[in-house]
């Protein structure tokens, strides 16, 4: 998977409830430490990134949280106002008035305005070289399309004026896959797996922009291997139990059977979760690099949290 | 064929309230649950009363899907044979029908039904903003299941209609939908971004925008988009008024809210969050459902002290155990066993660790609000009625904690 981090933009996505924002958080960190400059942008702005790890909210202007790693939430309203100032040369907000009025009318009503808006900060940080670069915690698979396809949407719809010129160059860095990339985080249940393999067979035809790598999150272990397996079964038998019991160290055989019940549901959790990710991988596996990220028994959020995250992906990449 | 297990003959609470109400909407964060809660209340009260019961939903799972037969049937409720709760082992007192939400054909419909003639619903349709927007805009999902609802409720051909909400940005969206959409239409700014193609004589306050306009997105698409306007304005009386319906069905005494979350933390915040939200806008909060609880045996003093054991000295507890059982253990050496017992002691600690976390956001959620049900974390799919049928019977026999 070497080469994920060398792309220049790179767009997290997955099913809600996946672990997206710790996956975009991770890889952030993990370049980051590889020595690179990295922005990372939450897109819908909910103090996510921040949260994760554990720093003081972010804004529209990114702020340095460690060495090399900054952060940033979209707005897309500010996101307007640069452009504008940067590409019309309309200085202030006063005399933009009538358009911040017509903003919020316009962003909801206009279809991709607020996307292209979105999708064209980015961009623009990427194509001005602030950042080597940038990870950002996208939509959910259900709206990512409609964020990435808008360069594409507003190139039909719009035939003349300055944002088809504007299209061009942004179609040019989500285009190429050296440069721009999706990655998509699921975790080894059905629903996650299923909107992983329709977005994948989406991305390309509908956006133009690569898959680049999946992220299985949440793995839990595999507890044995075929012939433990036979003796956690055996161990089921009343007489083992009941001499699992006896001595010292044991306990009642209501105990011993617990104990026994919670690693059968371990058992049985891990190989359904399995089998979706057999299917994930019969599905994707060839055409993109998979990397599986272990369950996180002892911390699911936080700094911590997303520095387990990060070894465990450093690990999977190889690099 | 097993017979479902026995229950209680008296209706229990939970049933009894669903009994009184005509539409649940159930609601929470992405990735609970909510999707197979939704589908297992409506199926088992399909089963135990006599009401013909309708479950809206938005995106099952394939496998989900096919068990209700609403796979890839659009926006038309078709009934769930009988002859599958027969071959599940259950007698159905009433009936269960399923429709899934299209979003395209909705919107396509609530054109057809609005729009003053056909000519003005076919320009609506050809227009290219038309396709953006129902595919696109932010609301227009959850508007459009909203607007579902109200439809099929005051049709009054059911009973009881149990919806799935959207997978949404925020939790909330949906119920502020309609009152936004209803205020999109009122807006002064949809007349005044319109008014060009009505006139070529533009206000002086709205000229700077335009000419912003025109330079950053191009005559003609705003052209297109004011066109779309115009069009849809004719629609204007309609949508107001319906938004304003829609609106006061979620608040009626005959709606009720189901709220479902795990324990985890983003999703228990959210759905505590939500919960405060239904509270402040009056909105009844029937049932709350916490999914994938862990078992209780996991706190067990004793199980854990055994589990400790098992961890800490695993070949002392093999050797004991084999010296116990003369016939071995499936053969195995004692090393083998000793490994064996050693992971067993582990996962037991490490889901042990798991289940104290969700104790403790329990707690935390039960302090500000009654949770009504908690359904145990299943090892497999939920792909069939009995599946269902065993949700159903975990969020409805509960006697509240």
């Amino acid at each position: 998977m070497s080469g994920l981090l060398d792309r220049r933009l790179l767009f997290v996505t997955g099913k809600g409830g996946v672990g997206k924002t710790t996956v975009a958080a991770a890889l952030g960190m993990l370049a980051a430490l590889r020595g690179k400059r990295v922005l990372v942008c939450e897109v819908e702005p909910k103090g996510d990134v921040a949260a994760a790890y554990e720093c003081a909210p972010a804004g529209f202007v990114p702020r340095q949280v460690s060495p090399g790693l900054h952060i940033m939430e979209m707005d897309t309203e500010a996101s307007l106002r640069e452009y504008l100032r940067l590409n019309l040369r309309v200085p202030t907000v006063g005399r933009i008035g009538p358009v911040a009025r017509a903003f919020d009318f316009v962003a909801n009503a206009a279809p991709g305005v607020r996307e292209i808006l979105t999708v064209g900060k980015l961009c623009y940080e990427v194509r001005e070289g602030h950042y080597d670069l940038v990870v950002v915690d996208a939509a959910a698979t259900g709206h990512i399309v409609g964020q990435l396809a808008a360069p594409v949407g507003i190139n039909e719809l719009v035939k003349v004026g300055a944002v088809r010129s504007q299209t061009r160059w942004m179609l040019d860095i989500l285009e190429d896959p050296r440069s721009a990339g999706v990655c998509i985080v699921t975790t080894p249940e059905e629903m996650p797996v299923n909107e992983a393999i329709d977005l994948a067979g989406r991305l390309e035809v509908e956006t133009g922009v690569h898959l680049a790598a999946l992220v299985a999150n949440r793995v839990l272990p595999e507890l044995f291997s075929r012939g433990e397996e036979e003796v956690f079964d055996a161990l089921g038998e009343p007489d083992a139990v009941a001499a699992l019991g006896a001595g010292p160290g044991g306990g009642s055989e209501a105990a011993v059977a617990e104990v026994l019940a919670a690693a059968a549901l371990a058992v049985r959790i891990r190989r359904t979760g399995a089998g979706h990710l057999e299917r994930l991988h019969a599905a994707l596996g060839s055409s993109c690099p998979l990397a599986y990220v272990p369950y996180l028994f002892a911390r699911a959020d936080g700094a911590r949290a997303v520095r387990q995250v990060a070894d465990a992906l450093a690990e999977e990449l190889g690099e | 064929m097993t017979r479902s297990a026995p229950r209680p003959a008296a209706p229990t609470p939970l049933e009894s309230l669903l009994g009184t109400r005509e539409v649940v909407i159930a609601c929470g964060p992405g990735g609970v649950g909510k999707t197979t809660t939704a589908a297992a209340i409506a199926t088992t009260m399909s089963v135990r009363t006599p009401a013909k019961v309708l479950v809206l939903t938005v995106d099952p799972a394939r496998r989900l899907a096919d068990a209700l037969g609403v796979a890839g049937i659009g926006n038309t409720a078709s009934r769930v044979p009988a002859a599958a709760f027969s071959a599940a082992g259950v007698r159905q007192k009433g009936e269960l029908w399923a429709a899934m939400l299209d979003t395209k054909q909705s919107w396509d419909a609530l054109v057809r039904r609005h729009a003053p003639d056909a000519t003005t619903a076919a320009q609506i349709f050809a227009n290219p903003i038309y396709h953006n927007i129902t595919g696109r805009f932010a609301q227009s999902h959850e508007y459009i299941a909203m607007e579902r609802l109200y439809e099929i409720h005051a049709e009054g051909t059911y009973d009881l209609v149990v919806v799935d909400t959207p997978p949404t940005r925020d939790a909330l969206d949906f119920l502020d939908a309609p009152g936004r959409m209803a205020d999109f239409f009122a807006s002064g700014l949809l007349r005044w971004l319109v008014a060009p193609s009505r006139s070529r004589l533009v206000g002086l306050a709205s000229r700077p925008f335009y000419q912003v306009a025109d330079r950053i997105l191009g005559t003609q698409f705003l052209g297109d988009v004011a066109e779309f306007f115009l069009l849809f304005q004719s629609m204007y009386d309609g949508f107001v008024s319906r938004a304003q319906a829609v609106s006061s069905l979620l608040g009626d005494a005959r709606t009720t809210f189901m709220l479902v979350t795990t324990l985890e933390t983003v999703p228990s915040v959210e759905a505590t969050r939500f919960a405060a939200e239904l509270a402040q806008r009056r909105l009844h909060l029937g049932l709350l459902v916490v999914n994938k609880v862990l078992p209780a045996s996991l706190a067990d003093p004793e199980a854990i002290t055994v589990a400790e054991a098992l961890q800490s000295e695993p070949a002392a507890r093999a050797h004991a155990l084999l010296a116990a059982l003369p016939g071995g253990l499936a053969g195995a050496s004692e090393e083998m066993v000793a490994r064996v017992l050693a992971e067993v002691g582990r996962s037991f600690t490490s889901f042990g660790l798991v289940a104290s976390r969700q104790r403790e956001l329990l707690a935390e959620m039960a302090a500000s609000h009654e949770v009504t049900a908690t359904v145990p974390h299943l090892a497999a799919d939920v792909v069939d009625l009995r599946g269902l049928l065993a949700i159903g019977r975990h969020v409805l026999d509960a006697s509240g904690e």
